[in-house]
């Protein structure tokens, strides 16, 4: 009896040997044959990558469909970004429509994490497919207002936060704003 | 005590109180609006109900406002119950449904009590479709930015306003789904308290407008306990900064002290940091220059130089006593007036030796007969007259609480009570903002005022000498206050320096000697000029005529001016020649003044932002604020700018000084009356869990961008020296000790609200007990040793008017005076004369008279004012433009020109 | 034979060539696993990218050589030099072609034997004097690794003494004139390739180093140069077992005549190189146990029986088992 377990191990033994063997040559074969696989490194910069709408590159600030600055400097970037490299000064117009007075953002620090843009509540802040800004001075990865500032609306059109909102702004008054009614006169004797 | 199950988990409370203050105090989260610890329970809101159980068996119980519903023992109680929560989901659900989109561009948001609630409650979608409900909005002046659409109808700001704060014009108008709170039509808010309204709004109605011009959200903003330098009461603030101006002053909870609530001298006076002309670098003869050149040339000049230091009662007492050790105990002369420096000496005999304790702001709330004698509260001490409203509500309460109606059912409360007041006597020069709620009103000169006084404690003890003349209206009234005050548990009689008249002070402590021989619960208050004018005067020193005489009799030739426009406190004559005969004048500041311009060297000082420092308020309470920020490299506090002098000096006592608590440990051991200051606050090497408390929030932001425009490469952040405080986020993330808190803050609580987590029971005491440490306390076996010296009648003169100051809440104080904000608020120079005197000088109001004041003359735009006294004319103290002589003096009236 | 070169041109040659070839292997390993991870790898500096060798050494040289301060110094700065002087020496022995050999010791197993163990210390005083515990772990382990492969790597050698009747590499050489020895000694070739790579710490056997579980091991404090001379003592250890499989077991430079012998063995040479990197590019990294239980439990058993059995059928076909008597 112990003399056919031992042979059974040994043959058992064999078998692992043999299996494994093949299998480590399989894959080494296997590896070799992409030898004559086509290579998928995109050649970058003479051949530019395709990227997805939703890639997160460069921030910009977007403008409202009237061209008015989105941004109302709530500071919610700023407190959402993981490495606290959005600073801002908020300021109001004559009117009293709010915008950044500076909106600086260190993108030295910048880990294109996105959850600026996830927290603005305007669609001002926005992450656009661009990554090409590299430079070689450190001092010029720190874009001021009139660096992220752009003319146009980015990846969502239409939306102006200043008609939802409920203050009142230069050309729109209370009660202007969608789903608003007229403000009450209190001094009406209606019930 | 009683016990109390609350979701079957039973808790010993005291009962009494209400289910939702219990709740809150065990540190269970259950949102509320219209509910204040210092304004009880009105149940509007409905958004604080909770289950109640009949008994053990009862499985469904009833729902109730917890706010409304009295501990009873042995109650079961259920907050997480599904019914109460859905209850409570859909109540905050209803207060949304006009409630606008506007967090994003609301000053509220982030530090907001409906953000919090509406988390906490579990309502995340508007699911009302219709439209919303909108209002317009008022201007309501400098201090608070009114915005209506957010209001949720919780009533809070009248509540306060008008019921708490005594104020007039602010209200609620319309009814049902149009209840508008605001004033009658726009124009500034009138109470001295309106600040608080953006406290106690629970959203974004009242905001802070000041904060508006250079907003900030609370998470961003680095701060730090600190204590107010506006007036003596030494209210507890927090004062914020960011990018390296200082953007808001909150109220600091203090149980002791000033409570849940600051006055808007306190709130918006902060500004003065930020001013143009701050002066922000050394000048030597007008010319800017380095930090280690001005030292150089202070080194020379003291080494050749007789010099004699000049104090500040706005100084902290760490820069006072440097400056007293580095000129000498003998050289170092208060900045004060004559007047000022005697009173304030007296006031200490008055509560070291005398018999009466001064009691603190909130035993002040709980007096219930009130006796002032000589003080426009409203205007000296703003919070000791708030103090004062809620005095006089104490004897009716009591009655409230014969009915068995709970103190804090402020509803029923104040329906019981009606306009039923307690016993409160206001004997002041003119009227006052407090005479609505007196019960008698007496305006007389300030030698009048003294001998009612002196009366009063005649009728209270006869060892008291009696007054002579007087006449039998006066000697009933007297009779009236002394019986009002006879019958009252906790009387108190408030006094102090503004009617700059020393027999006003002493009238007040014999009226409070002699009560106190009936009623060991008696109070004496007397109000001081600026913050630390009790600490000045406690460490003793020389008056400021003798700093004059000094330079005048060339025992000395440079002068050293710290934190003092001397011009405020001398004749412009006196002080002229004084600066023209030193050598020379070394001005240490942080605000332009006219000392200023004549001074040879100017050193920036840091302002109490700027600053570490100790501060001793009216009641003898030693209290530290602590530096925000670091502004520049210059600007340091006044004590460390002497502290290196001393050093370059070779000044060996000195030269073992390296920090505040070096010299805060000097202090202690070398002022008798000042022992113990160091203990305060924990020491500077105190950690918890091996980390400082951080001055900024968990969420501050901003760190690696706000300097990068300069330098993208970070600089290090500094580094304090002085305290256990670090000046970034980084730190120990619990509850600090009470005296080191710089920001409430609690996980779910993001709004002032916060501050019921730091209490050891809602409304009461912070936990560790309420910072500041008393230096005067009055043995109340000491015999009293009435004043004896009784004033004459005042009889007016011809050509002549007793010049007495009036006080305003705006502009009496220089500090916050140069506030853009207050600066709206402060009127124009003026004299205040009675209606006979003007008949006499044949003036309307608005018209100009003319006088002189020791020779200096004068022509001011007169405002008649009926409640002042006949040949008794006020002049607004602390003005651009006036006469800097102590009044009151005789002031002679010019023969009309024009005639 | 023609005439004998100077030895001195050879030792020249030699080292001149080797430290070519050592840095240029950077460059042949990083095309090597890009094209078989369908990649270019390096191909922007120079022709084929082959200038990122003169780079990466410019950049070896200007780091900072740093030795940390709580380091053993004088250990630690010549740990790493005896790797590549022992691995130089190991060179002695082999015949590039005819007559190109340094020395022709009777002694060559031997002596690269010799050196091989000596290698080791390279790798436990650098650990060591690190004074680093992942530095110290890497250098046990990769004791314990040299130690038990360097067993039967003599082992599976002796097959081929036996065959050829000498240590000497040439005369091994020689005589595969008929038959290289990968034929008869196919179990010895395997097993001497495997503890090859085991010797040189390549993948699959990159156990002291161990970048995912002790970041880089032994050489973890290293920067600069003496890094470098890590690296350098790796590549030319793959250069020198592929070099000796070549000469044991390939026929080192015998070839068809069409191409001289040199050439040859360069060739063959390159062919192992790449092997290495194959392995390299395809194996994952065994547990260490793992590892210590292959080499004592399976390929010490198979070395033993394959010499085993070699001298037995020597000693049949050479008749002398006729002559034993019973």
């Amino acid at each position: 009896m112990g003399n056919l377990k031992l042979g059974f191990v040994i043959w058992n033994l064999k078998f692992v040997i043999l299996t494994s063997m093949f299998s480590i040559l399989q894959s080494m074969w296997l590896v070799f044959l992409h030898m004559f696989h086509k290579r998928e490194t995109i050649q970058y910069p003479e051949e530019k990558v395709k990227l997805p709408a939703r890639w997160r590159g460069r921030i910009v600030l977007t403008r409202d469909p009237d061209m008015g600055e989105r941004c109302v400097g709530c500071y919610l970037c700023a407190a959402a970004c993981p490495v606290d490299c959005i600073s801002l000064q908020a300021t109001e117009d004559e009117n009293g429509r709010r915008y950044p007075e500076f909106f600086r953002i260190n993108f030295s620090r910048c880990i294109f994490c996105g959850y600026c843009e996830e927290a603005c509540p305007t669609y001002a802040i926005q992450l656009i497919p661009d990554f090409e800004m590299g430079e070689y001075n450190r001092q010029n990865l720190v874009y001021e207002k009139e660096d992220l500032l752009i003319n146009g609306e980015g990846k969502y059109p239409g939306y102006n936060y200043y008609k939802v909102a409920g203050m009142a702004i230069g050309g729109k008054d209370k009660g202007q704003a969608e789903n608003e009614e007229p403000p009450l006169d209190i001094k009406s004797l209606e019930p | 005590m009683a016990t109390l199950y609350i979701d079957n988990q039973p808790h010993e409370v005291h009962s009494g109180n209400n289910l939702l203050e219990v709740c809150l105090s065990l540190g269970i989260d259950l949102p509320y609006f219209c509910w204040h610890p210092s304004l009880g329970s009105v149940g509007a809101c409905r958004q604080c109900a909770i289950k109640v159980y009949k008994d053990e068996n009862d499985k469904k119980g009833k729902l109730i406002m917890s706010c409304m519903e009295p501990v009873t023992n042995n109650q079961r109680i259920s907050i997480t119950d599904i019914e109460a929560k859905e209850f409570r989901e859909q109540v905050i659900g209803w207060l949304m449904t006009n409630h606008p989109h506007d967090c994003a561009v609301c000053d509220e948001g982030g530090s907001c009590h409906l953000q919090d609630m509406t988390v906490m409650a579990g309502h995340t979608y508007r699911q009302f479709r219709y439209k919303k409900r909108t209002y317009k909005n008022q201007n309501l002046g400098p201090f608070i930015n009114h915005e209506m659409n957010r209001c949720i109808q919780c009533y809070k700001c009248v509540r306060f306003y008008k019921d708490y704060a005594g104020g007039k014009d602010l209200d609620a108008f319309a009814s049902k789904n149009k209840v508008y709170f605001g004033r009658h039509e726009d124009g500034v808010l009138e109470s001295e308290f309106s600040g608080n309204l953006a406290e106690v709004c629970p959203t974004g109605v009242f905001t802070d407008k000041t904060l508006k011009q250079h907003y900030t959200r609370k998470w961003d903003l680095t701060m730090a306990p600190s204590i107010c330098q506006h007036c003596s009461l030494g209210c507890n603030i927090i004062a914020g900064e960011r990018y390296g101006s200082l953007r808001m002053i909150s109220n600091r909870y203090n149980g002791d002290v000033n409570g849940y609530f600051i006055c808007d001298r306190g709130r918006f006076g902060y500004e003065f940091v930020n001013a143009p002309d701050r002066i922000r670098e050394p000048m030597l003869n007008n010319k800017v220059i380095g930090k280690t050149e001005v030292l150089e040339e202070i080194k020379r000049l003291l080494k050749e130089a007789k010099v004699i230091g000049i104090g500040s009662p706005r100084a902290s007492l760490q820069s006072n006593f440097a400056l007293k050790a580095l000129v000498g105990k003998n050289n170092f002369y208060h900045g004060v007036s004559e007047n000022e420096h005697d009173m304030a000496d007296l006031a200490i005999k008055i509560l070291k030796e005398g018999p009466v304790r001064t009691p603190t702001l909130s035993e002040v709330e709980k007096s219930d007969a009130v006796f002032i004698l000589g003080e426009d509260l409203t205007n000296t001490a703003p919070m000791l007259a708030l103090a004062v409203r809620q005095a006089v509500r104490v004897q009716p309460m009591k009655d409230v609480a014969k009915a068995n109606i709970p103190d804090w059912n402020d509803a029923a409360s104040r329906e019981f009570i009606q306009d039923k007041l307690g016993p409160m006597f206001s004997a002041t020069i003119h009227a006052t903002k407090l005479d609505d709620i007196a019960t008698q009103t007496y305006y007389a000169s300030p030698d009048e005022l003294a001998r009612l006084g002196f009366a009063v404690a005649h009728i209270l003890d006869n060892t008291v000498p009696d007054v002579s003349n007087l006449s039998p209206e006066l000697n009933k009234l007297a009779e009236q206050i002394a019986n009002s005050l006879l019958n009252a548990e906790r009387p108190v009689i408030i006094s102090g320096l503004s009617s700059a008249t020393e027999t006003v002070m002493r009238a007040a402590a014999n009226v409070a000697w002699a009560l106190h021989k009936k009623n060991k619960n008696t109070g004496l208050v007397l109000t001081m000029v600026e913050c630390n004018s009790l600490g000045l005067a406690m460490m003793g020193g020389g008056r400021l005529d003798g700093a004059f005489n000094a330079i005048l009799h060339n025992h000395a030739d440079t002068v050293i001016v710290m934190e003092n426009d001397l011009y405020r406190h001398g004749s412009s004559a006196t002080v002229d020649k004084f600066l023209k005969m030193c050598k020379q004048v070394i001005v240490l500041d942080h605000s332009n003044h006219a000392t200023i311009k004549k001074a040879h060297v100017v050193i920036p000082a840091g302002t109490f932002a700027e600053s570490d420092g100790t501060l001793v308020n009216n009641e003898g309470r030693a209290q530290r604020f602590f530096q925000v920020y670091e502004s520049t490299e210059v600007i340091q506090e006044s004590w460390r700018w002497l502290l290196n002098m001393g050093v370059n000096a070779g000044n060996e006592r000195m030269n073992k000084w390296k920090n505040f608590e070096d010299i805060t440990r000097a202090i202690s051991e070398e002022e008798e009356m000042l022992k113990g200051v160091e203990t305060i606050t924990p020491p500077a090497n105190f950690r918890i869990a091996g980390q400082r408390i951080p001055r900024e929030p968990h969420r501050y932001s901003g760190r690696t961008a706000m300097n990068a425009g300069i330098n993208v490469s970070e600089p290090k952040p500094p580094e304090d020296p002085d305290s256990s405080l670090s000046y970034t986020m980084e730190g120990y993330r619990g509850q600090a000790p009470a005296s080191l808190i710089p920001f409430f803050w609690s996980p779910g609580w993001n709004s002032v609200q916060s501050v019921n987590k730091y209490q050891e029971e809602v409304g009461g005491h912070l936990r560790g007990g309420d910072p500041g440490l008393r230096l005067l306390e009055a043995d109340p076996n000491s015999s009293a040793n009435y004043f004896t010296s009784v004033p004459e009648v005042f009889h007016p003169l011809e050509d002549h008017i007793w010049m007495v100051w009036t006080y305003h809440i705006f502009g009496s104080d220089n500090l916050s005076a140069r506030s853009s904000s207050i600066a709206q608020r402060i009127p124009k120079p003026y004299v205040m004369v009675s209606p006979k005197d003007a008949e006499q000088y044949k003036l309307q109001d608005g018209q100009v008279l003319s006088f002189t004041i020791e020779k200096q003359s004068y022509s001011l735009p007169i405002k008649i004012n009926s409640t002042l006294p006949h040949g008794v004319a006020a002049l607004p103290y602390g003005f651009e433009g006036m006469p800097a002589t102590e009044l009151p003096c005789w002031g002679i009236v010019k023969p009309v020109a024009n005639k | 034979m023609t005439e004998p070169i100077n030895p001195w041109f050879i030792i020249g040659g030699v080292l001149a060539g080797l430290l070519t070839v050592a840095p240029g292997l950077i460059w042949f390993e990083r095309r090597l696993l890009a094209l078989w991870q369908d990649r270019y790898g390096p191909n922007r500096a120079g022709p084929f990218g082959v200038l990122v060798v003169l780079a990466d050494t410019i950049k070896l040289f200007f780091k900072e050589d740093w030795i940390p301060p709580f380091a053993d110094k004088a250990v630690f700065v010549i740990a790493p030099a005896i790797v590549a002087i022992t691995v130089l020496m190991s060179f002695v022995i082999v015949p590039f072609a005819p007559g190109v050999i340094v020395v022709d010791l009777n002694i060559g197993i031997l002596f690269f034997l010799a050196m091989s163990s000596m290698g080791a210390y390279s790798i436990i005083l650098g650990g060591w004097a690190s004074n680093n515990k992942y530095a110290l772990l890497g250098a046990m382990r990769g004791a314990a690794q040299l130690i038990s492969y360097e067993v039967f790597m003599g082992l599976s050698l002796m097959g081929v003494v036996l065959l050829s009747g000498s240590f000497s590499l040439q005369d091994i050489v020689n005589s595969q004139k008929g038959m290289w020895y990968v034929v008869p000694q196919f179990i010895g070739f395997v097993t001497f390739l495997i503890a090859g790579i085991a010797e040189t710490h390549r993948l699959p056997f990159d156990i002291p180093e161990a970048e995912s579980e002790l970041i880089a091991g032994f050489h973890s404090e290293y920067s600069s140069m003496k890094f470098g001379l890590f690296f350098v003592g790796e590549y030319l250890g793959i250069t020198l077992i592929s070099a000796l499989v070549v000469c044991l077991f390939f026929g080192g430079w015998l070839g068809p005549d069409f191409l001289p012998p040199l050439v040859w063995f360069i060739l063959k040479t390159f062919v192992f190189i790449g092997l290495f990197i194959l392995l390299r590019a395809s194996m994952p990294r065994p547990r260490y146990d793992q590892l210590m239980e292959f080499g004592w439990k399976i390929i010490l058993p198979i070395t033993l029986l394959n010499l085993v059995v070699t001298a037995v059928i020597l000693l049949v076909q050479s008749g002398a088992v006729m002559n034993i008597k019973f």
